[in-house]
């Protein structure tokens, strides 16, 4: 047996998912999180059941890839599996068009009548045993958010059963609707609350983009608070007080010279240890991914799931929408590119939720071009913002008129039109805590263990290139390029090479390299704009498909030289 | 008196009596809960034929300018 989670999007399946299972996924408060199936495992008495989070989809027709791929379970589903609907009781009747079409299925179903606290908040009164019996299957209300529920909906698993619903055309079906939501739901008057008032203006244009603005703003500002306060009193303090000495003590033991020192401590420049320029194992090694980029990394993910699960994200995407036509999207594909803000590969992942191949080949082109990830933007605020400000803003001002330059182009070359805007506005919630400080830690564990190996990987890699001859050898392939279109020195071959593996590596790779300013605000440019790492090229490939992905590639490359090159051509000393 | 979703005033109450649009875009919409004998209030409109917000059945959805001046409404008159 198994159990699989479907219903409409937004509706908590997710949260439904983790309560049950344990396992950890990320849920948040608009449509269109899970966009790929997750397993887990529930004991329901000795028996160990598996539990499938499925996207959610209004209807079995579905429009994007994410609702392809929950058709897709239920028609690969085994005759002894069981659907458990989840729908959201406060829009009863648009989530019973799915139930019903589900109960058509014919597959052993129990309904999880989640969000019965919000229900019975905003004045809504279901009955629920009458539900049952118009059904014909079993229905349990739910608060997943509070594991309410949750164990009778468990205990009562093997009361499902297959419905004995007629398939419907889609008027009767909605006739049927009407008449079971007539029959167990009832309304209630209220007025209306603080939350709903702060709904209705930041969906207004004329509250809601000053509103916007100062939410941006702050997000901004909060962020490089929380980042800039952890890097000079925390982590700043402890590497520089507390490693740095016992380094050196190793250093002293080491010899302070040689090539095993410099690969495990780093090089001592001016009889210290210098985090971002030593390079070893164990110094830059670990200073870079813990001390520059965690902090960042970490302020970035605190604010977006504030902002996720307070449910303000599809607003900001109405709110978009206009700007995000010109460069030929929709509003929706605002949410990849915020997410790749925080990392390109999840980003490219809830590009899932776009209907049309154009439109995705544009978010994920604009996305791997000029949307450099936190941990990218955290090295490169720490070495560039070293040499003025003015000139992080340089870079970051390209990257800027790149995406909305290129989105113009690509709107103008691409054949087709972008679809219209269909989307479902979340009601506001005040987020609880727990769930928030969970959905960061899942974030952070998963940016440790990858960031602290590639940083790793990424010296010894650098110092084998160096020592084996193979950075000269491409340095000299591609010095006509390198150094005399864009004025950059051989040794940033290195730094190009170690992007393929992570960016905040390969900018870090800067650092030792002995850059004058110009050089640092191409390179890093450069580095943003020309190829995605490793991990987000995977996902890339896999959701672009290999010919759209060749063409992206290659307007990455020969948009990085352009840009390397006209920066170079236009910047005089 | 009937008008369409995007020619309705914000705060503008009505019935939905007509969707001149194709089979895919109706079933779409009737998936998100807009259909015919829906009774609508629109929230706002973006500037510059940006996406309408309509409450119905007291939640939220936002819709493209152009398919919401193919859903036409009958307006309640007070």
């Amino acid at each position: 047996m198994r159990m699989l989670l479907m219903g409409n999007p937004n509706v908590g399946k997710s949260v439904v998912f983790s309560r049950l299972t344990g396992a950890r996924v990320i849920s948040s408060n608009y449509p269109g999180t899970t966009v790929s199936f997750t397993r887990g495992y529930v004991h329901i008495g000795d028996q160990r059941v598996e539990v499938i989070d499925v996207p959610g989809t209004y209807t079995l027709n579905p429009t994007c890839k994410a609702e392809e791929v929950a058709v897709q379970m239920l028609d690969e589903a085994k005759p002894d599996d069981v659907v458990v609907d989840v729908v959201d009781s406060t829009k009863l009747e648009r989530n019973l068009n799915l139930t019903l079409q589900l109960l058509e299925r014919g597959i052993p179903m129990i309904v999880a009548l989640n969000m019965w606290d919000d229900a019975k908040h905003k004045g809504i009164n279901i009955d629920v045993q009458k539900l049952e019996e118009l059904l014909g299957i079993p229905v349990v209300p739910t608060v997943a958010v509070s594991s309410e529920g949750l164990r009778t909906l468990v205990e009562r698993i093997h009361e499902a059963v297959a419905g004995d619903m007629e398939p419907h055309d889609v008027p009767d079906r909605w006739a049927h609707i009407g008449d079971i939501v007539t029959h167990v739901q009832e309304l209630q008057h209220r007025h209306h609350t603080f939350l709903e008032l702060l709904e209705e203006m930041s969906i207004k244009p004329i509250t809601g983009l000053p509103m916007a603005a100062v939410v941006v703003y702050l997000a901004f500002k909060i962020v490089r608070f929380i980042g800039e306060g952890l890097i000079g009193y925390v982590f700043d303090p402890i590497f520089n007080s507390l490693y740095a000495p016992l380094l050196m003590k190793l250093s002293a033991k080491m010899g302070g010279s040689g090539f095993l020192h410099d690969v495990v401590v780093g090089k001592i420049i001016n009889g210290e240890i210098d985090f971002t320029q030593s390079f070893g194992l164990l110094s830059t090694g670990f200073y870079v991914p813990l001390a520059m980029v965690f902090p960042y990394v970490m302020a970035f993910y605190a604010i977006l799931g504030v902002m996720e699960d307070f449910g303000y994200i599809p607003r900001l995407a109405v709110l978009m929408d206009n700007v995000m036509h010109r460069v030929g999207l929709h509003g929706q594909a605002i949410v990849p590119t915020i997410l790749g803000l925080g990392c390109t590969v999840p980003g490219a992942l809830a590009s899932r939720i776009l209907e049309t191949r154009r439109e995705k080949f544009i978010t994920l082109t604009l996305l791997a071009i000029a949307v450099p990830c936190t941990a990218q933007t955290a090295v490169i605020v720490g070495l560039v913002g070293k040499r003025g400000g003015q000139y992080l803003f340089l870079v970051y001002g390209i990257l800027a008129f790149l995406w909305l330059a290129m989105g113009l182009i690509l709107n103008k070359i691409i054949k087709g039109e972008s679809p219209e805007m269909l989307l479902e506005i979340p009601s506001y919630h005040i987020p609880p805590f727990v769930p928030l400080m969970k959905k960061l830690w899942l974030r952070m564990s998963g940016f440790l263990k990858d960031a602290v190996p590639f940083m790793l990987a990424g010296i010894v890699l650098m110092n084998i290139f160096f020592t084996t001859g193979l950075v000269d050898l491409t340095a000299r392939v591609l010095s006509p390029v390198l150094t005399r279109m864009m004025g950059l020195p051989k040794t940033v071959v290195v730094a190009l090479m170690m992007g393929f593996l992570r960016k905040d590596v390969a900018v870090g790779m800067l650092a030792p390299l002995g850059l004058t300013t110009k050089q640092l605000v191409t390179a890093t440019t450069v580095l943003s704009i020309y190829f995605p790492c490793i991990a987000a090229f995977v996902v890339l490939l896999k959701e672009l498909g290999i010919k759209d992905m060749a063409k992206s590639a290659g307007i990455m490359l020969s948009l990085a030289i352009i840009v390397g090159s006209l920066i170079n051509l236009f910047w005089r000393v | 008196m009937r008008i369409s979703l995007a020619n309705m005033k914000p705060g503008q109450t009505g019935v939905v009596v007509e969707v001149l649009a194709g089979h895919g875009m109706v079933n779409r919409l009737e998936a998100m809960g807009l259909r015919l004998c829906k009774r609508v209030r629109k929230v706002s409109s973006m500037l510059m034929r940006g996406p309408i917000v309509v409450e119905v059945d007291g939640f939220q959805i936002a819709v493209g300018h152009r398919m919401a001046s193919r859903i036409i409404v009958e307006i309640f008159v007070e």
